[in-house]
């Protein structure tokens, strides 16, 4: 802890350039930080309030957990990650340098135990020599799979950033579709420029900036636009903007991505900084789901660190962002700076410093021979300056967290510093040049191109509808920006709209003046007079702790490609993704390399441009709102009668419907036997039901089913088959001939809407001359089967117009009437081999049809039951259930239903596949079989394997596995369906299926355990 | 995101309103000679499927539109449309042919 560094507010030149222009002296904000209390003044971010207070290691770093104090202005800053509130308001990983600070906000460092001051894991530093890049590949190989278990542990609880969350966010979250003319990414001089001269077209202009402020780094920017003052002209602009009908300012809106055909997603931080707009309901964050017919894109540029030993101290900050600091916040970094830069703007830095009273030790420039109008005006003021030199150590105290100098040295031939000198001082001042930020002219394929004379990367190829402007395009001259960015605004606004351009006389072209600089000289590494890095860590990815030795490493080790050693060092693979890191690893390793940085490879940047919350993403998509639950007719009556529910599709189907005090089992059990000895009742109302209609539905049918469906009657039902065309069977069902042209077709519950968009496929583009009209009816009907040896005379109490008796109703016919007065479709059709009828009445019917058969019931003992009953009682029977027996390798062939696959239609969808070598019928292929366990008390899991031998060493060849496996309280035994290879030639064998902890023999069987004759349904 | 729009009802929306049913004008053999379909061409028609770097013809449907099954033509290298079509429309020639295929009525045994 050091004194605090807030310099007396409101003194400077003038009130433009007065310090402090952001916070209220006269407004405390009280907020804590690692649990101490602390004082801001409104308008500061968290990161300018800790500093203001002295607080300079802010966290500690991922891997060498060495101390770390903010290095940058806004979203690029690495180091400063904190976790901001607790329990349900917690989020792990902000940076400090973007969080507007509030009264009562908490803030917590990370990575670091048990204390930011003193951290148990720092020993990573004096270890790193066996911490070296790619270490985890390398030193934690052995021995076997539990060495990785040991060590992972280890690791993951040493690196990383802040803790997920446990509780559930309680925050709300928005979505938000949009579309605009023109979307203007930043609002810097050029973003203003260009959103105002396309607002001035008419178009529809969305202007969007990560900050609160509008106005990008103007504050910290000399030079004058339009003969004003450069930050005089933006407050003019940006309150005409404001003003304008056809404009929307969009401040705290980072636009995180950008996706083809312009689509953009854009996170804005609705209640971030104002946590009573959230608890009066607004959402934290919105997503913009944006559509822009043009963007332009004007993010400005990033200040490019300086890479040298120990680079990485707190109070090594950016220049630039030193100042900005200073103007927005009063804030400064120390008492007595060092100046290290290769470029004529970080001057900038040392002056107002010198003005605020703050005492500059030195500016060290590696030109030889500077001359551009800052550096003068510093000669004029007497700074102390050192041409040719480099800054090439830093040296602390206090374990680090302390600079008490610098070490100082003429940079020689070989590139290396002298020895030099010793220059006291208490905080850094770094500037490499400045990385534009094309990011999101990256993420959609932008492919950008090297400029080896700024050595800066550019955007390359033009990108349809975006358009780059300002120092994101390279173009860092006020003057030329200006007029880039007023062309750009006009031109693209003209083209959305089909306006002609119009030739603007000169007069019209706004003019500005900025500060004339020399250019920049790019020094990728400062390496000292001694050989290799001596131990001195020299940091190129602040965030993910990767430094010049580890990319010299992965070079010595054979990597080439930037984007391998990327990988292997993890360099630009943070949060941060590099932002300050990546260009100066590519200079790096082209030195390394010995090649240039285009032959090296270029960086390219992926969305997001930092990172969106999941909240955000999730929206109002969560919870109870994640999915839609379908709803069934007798849902209500299901909720009233302890339905145990299971998930099919999206609805939520009874499972079972337990008494009080019975366990599931004892439930399925009940409802099983009810069926079989007296009557049940299920809800089938989930079942797809697909209308097919037309002078071609039989045709049509036929060449989708496997068997023929256009030779049934009137009336009648039929059991269907539908395979893909690659054979395999995907779904079955009844079909219902309703009339001449008119079919109905049942699908299993889960395939219902995936059927019916099946069908249109085939009629659609396959076959669009067939006249057929495909109808999903699936939620206009509600269904039921009612069934046992008492389903008749249940049934037979109903009002209506159906006649129930064996000769009017036999097996397979179907009859439409009435029924408690309205419409109903019975089909005498069993799934449970029990007499039964499936009856369906238009769904508003559906509960009162229920309820109605229910009464019917009472005197015979019936019994509602769930999805598992029907299971165990159609697995009795032998019958197999679509996604049990099925798993989309299995042919109708496979499960012994030959008799359902036409021999006589010349083609239907997966005829022709199935008569390739490896699916006719065969011992290659796996068959249907049923499995009595020995012990008749043992169920196998389902998905069990089998084998031939009872020992499980070596391991045994597989030769199939269980589908379907129950209790069947009618057997008072297990009963189990298997897919075999050659099983249908293997009845009778012994098997064996190992489970947990041991094999269970089992002996292969017909797979059909219950009245194999029929009987029973046919009765 | 890519920016649909569906040439049976006009809709235009994102690509996640829509539904894309891969390479377009595959030809089904045993829908137009059932019976006599060799085991290569029939792995071909199943298996094996045109990936150009460049134009290429698509099958979409329009899912929260029409329900409509149309076709696009897609550049896969600046992902751009470069048409949409309706099923038995003419096929339009791909960049730097010289003539549109010509129309066919829809007859059983292709994907038009």
């Amino acid at each position: 802890m050091t004194k605090p560094f807030r310099l007396p507010l409101g003194a400077g030149l003038d009130e433009r350039a007065r310090i402090g222009r952001w916070v209220d002296p006269s407004s405390k904000v009280s907020f804590t930080f690692d649990g101490k209390h602390y004082t801001g003044l409104e308008g500061d971010t968290l990161g300018s309030a800790l500093s203001a207070n002295g607080v300079r290691v802010v966290g500690r770093s991922f891997k060498y957990h060495r101390p770390r104090g903010i290095l940058g202005l806004g979203s690029e800053e690495p180091n400063g990650l904190v976790t901001l509130g607790a329990g349900n308001k917690m989020e792990p990983n902000v940076r400090c340098t973007q969080i507007e600070l509030f009264e009562g906000l908490t803030a917590r460092s990370q990575n670091r135990w048990p204390s930011l001051s003193f951290d148990i894991g720092a020993v990573n530093n004096s270890l790193s020599r066996f911490l070296p890049s790619g270490f985890y590949y390398k030193t934690f190989k052995g021995p076997g799979r539990s060495g990785w278990m040991l060590y992972e542990n280890f690791i993951r609880r040493s690196a990383g950033l802040g803790p997920a969350p446990y509780e559930a966010d309680s925050d709300r979250y928005e979505h938000f579709n949009a579309v605009c003319d023109v979307l203007v990414v930043g609002s810097g001089a050029a973003g203003i420029a260009a959103a105002r001269a396309a607002a001035a077209t008419g178009a529809r202009v969305i202007l969007a900036d990560e900050t609160a402020h509008f106005g990008g780094l103007a504050d910290s920017m000399g030079g004058t636009i339009e003969d004003k003052d450069q930050l005089d002209w933006i407050g003019g602009e940006v309150a005409s903007l404001a003003k304008a009908e056809n404009v929307q300012l969009l401040p705290r809106t980072t636009v995180a991505g950008h996706y083809d055909h312009n689509f953009v997603l854009m996170l804005e931080r609705v209640g971030d900084h104002d946590p009573a707009m959230v608890e009066a309901g607004a959402p934290r964050h919105r997503l913009w789901r944006l559509r822009a017919k043009e963007i332009i894109l004007a993010s400005g540029a990033i200040e490019r660190p300086l890479t040298f030993a120990n680079n990485d101290r707190p109070g090594v900050m950016m220049a630039a962002a030193i100042r900005t600091n200073l103007r927005r916040y009063g804030v400064a970094p120390g008492e007595r700076g060092v100046l290290f830069t290769n470029n004529d703007d970080a001057y900038l830095t040392a002056l107002e410093l010198q003005e605020a009273g703050v005492s500059i030790a030195r500016i060290i420039d590696v030109r030889a021979n500077p001359s551009g109008y800052p550096v003068n005006m510093a000669k004029a003021n007497g700074m102390p300056l050192m041409f040719g030199s480099a800054v090439h150590d830093v040296l602390t105290e206090q374990r680090g967290k302390q600079i008490k100098g610098v070490m100082v040295g003429g940079l020689q031939q070989s590139g290396r510093a002298g020895d030099g000198e010793l220059v006291p001082c208490d905080f850094v001042a770094i500037s490499g040049g400045w990385n534009p930020a094309i990011h999101l002219y990256c993420h959609v394929g932008g492919k950008p191109t090297f400029d080896a004379e700024r050595q800066i990367f550019l955007p390359g190829p033009a990108q349809d509808h975006l358009t780059v402007v300002g120092a994101a395009n390279g173009t860092f001259g006020l003057a030329e920006i200006i007029v880039e960015a007023d062309e750009a605004g006009d031109c693209v606004a003209r083209r959305v709209l089909g306006k002609a351009r119009v030739h603007r006389p000169v007069s019209k072209i706004p003019g500005a003046v900025g500060v004339q600089e020399d250019p920049w000289e790019s020094i990728w590494l400062v390496a000292g007079q001694k050989s290799g890095h001596q131990g001195r860590k020299h940091f190129v990815d602040f965030q993910n702790d990767v430094t010049a030795a580890d990319l010299e490493l992965a070079v010595r080790e054979g990597y080439r490609s930037v984007e391998h050693v990327k990988r292997y060092t993890t360099l630009g693979m943070a949060t941060d993704q590099g932002k300050t890191s990546n260009i100066n690893a590519l200079g790096l390793l082209s030195e390394a390399l010995g090649k240039t940085i285009p032959e090296v490879g270029t960086t390219t940047f992926r969305p997001p441009y930092t990172p969106v919350s999941f909240g955000a993403i999730a929206g109002l998509q969560a919870k109870e709102l994640f999915q839609p639950v379908r709803q069934s007719p007798v849902s209500s009556w299901q909720a009233d009668n302890s339905a145990d529910y299971e998930p099919v599709g999206q609805w939520q189907r009874p499972f079972c419907y337990p008494a009080v005090g019975e366990s599931r089992e004892d439930a399925i059990n009940r409802e099983v036997l009810a069926v079989r000895e007296k009557v049940g009742i299920i809800d089938l109302s989930t079942l797809g039901k697909i209308e097919v209609k037309g002078p071609d539905a039989g045709e049509f049918l036929d060449r989708v089913y496997s068997n023929i469906i256009s030779s049934l009657k009137r009336g009648r039902c039929r059991y269907g088959l539908m395979m893909d065309d690659q054979g395999f069977l995907f779904d079955d069902g009844v079909v219902v001939r309703m009339e001449k042209d008119r079919f109905l077709i049942h699908t299993t519950s889960g395939n219902s809407d995936r059927t019916a968009a099946w069908l249109e496929l085939w009629l659609q583009t396959e076959w669009p001359d067939l006249k057929v009209f495909v109808t999903p009816v699936t939620e206009q009907w509600a269904q039921f089967a009612v069934g046992g040896p008492h389903a008749r005379d249940v049934l037979k109490k109903l009002r209506g117009t159906i006649k129930w008796g064996a000769d009017a109703f036999p097996s397979l016919t179907a009859q439409f009437g009435k029924l408690l007065g309205a419409d109903a479709r019975v089909y005498r059709i069993s799934y449970s081999g029990e007499l039964s009828f499936e009856i369906a009445t238009p769904a508003n019917n559906g509960l009162a049809l229920w309820e109605a058969i229910l009464a019917a019931g009472d005197d015979f003992g019936i019994a509602p039951y769930g999805t598992e009953a029907l299971h165990v009682l159609r697995a009795e029977k032998g019958f197999i259930a679509i996604g049990d027996e099925t798993d989309g390798t299995v042919t109708p062939l496979d499960l012994g239903l030959s008799w359902a696959v036409s021999k006589k239609k010349p083609d239907f969808v997966g005829k022709r596949s199935l008569e390739r070598s490896f699916m006719v019928p065969g011992p290659h292929r796996k068959q249907l079989v049923g499995v009595f366990t020995h012990d008749p008390a043992e169920v196998l899991p389902i998905g069990c394997q089998a084998i031939d031998t009872d020992q499980v060493q070596p391991p045994p060849t597989m030769q199939g596995h269980i589908s379907s496996s129950y209790w069947s309280p009618t057997l008072n035994r297990s009963i189990a369906l298997a897919l075999i290879k050659n099983g249908e030639a293997r009845i009778g064998d012994t098997m064996y299926f190992p489970i947990e902890g041991k094999v269970v023999s089992a002996t292969l069987v017909e797979p059909v355990f219950y009245d194999k004759e029929g009987i029973r349904q046919n009765g | 995101m890519l920016l649909i729009t569906c040439p049976v009802c006009g809709a235009v929306g994102d690509e996640s309103e829509f539904h894309c049913g891969g390479e377009a004008h595959v030809k089904r053999p045993a829908s137009s000679k059932p019976g006599n379909v060799s085991d290569e061409s029939q792995y071909e028609y199943l298996y094996v499927r045109n990936n150009p770097r460049g134009p290429h013809r698509e099958m979409w449907q329009c899912v929260r539109g029409c329900g409509k099954w149309f076709n696009a033509m897609r550049d896969t290298l600046s992902l751009q449309f470069l048409a949409f079509y309706k099923i038995g429309d003419p096929i339009p020639p791909l960049p730097g042919k010289k003539s549109a295929t010509k129309t066919r009525t829809p007859i059983q045994g292709r994907r038009k």
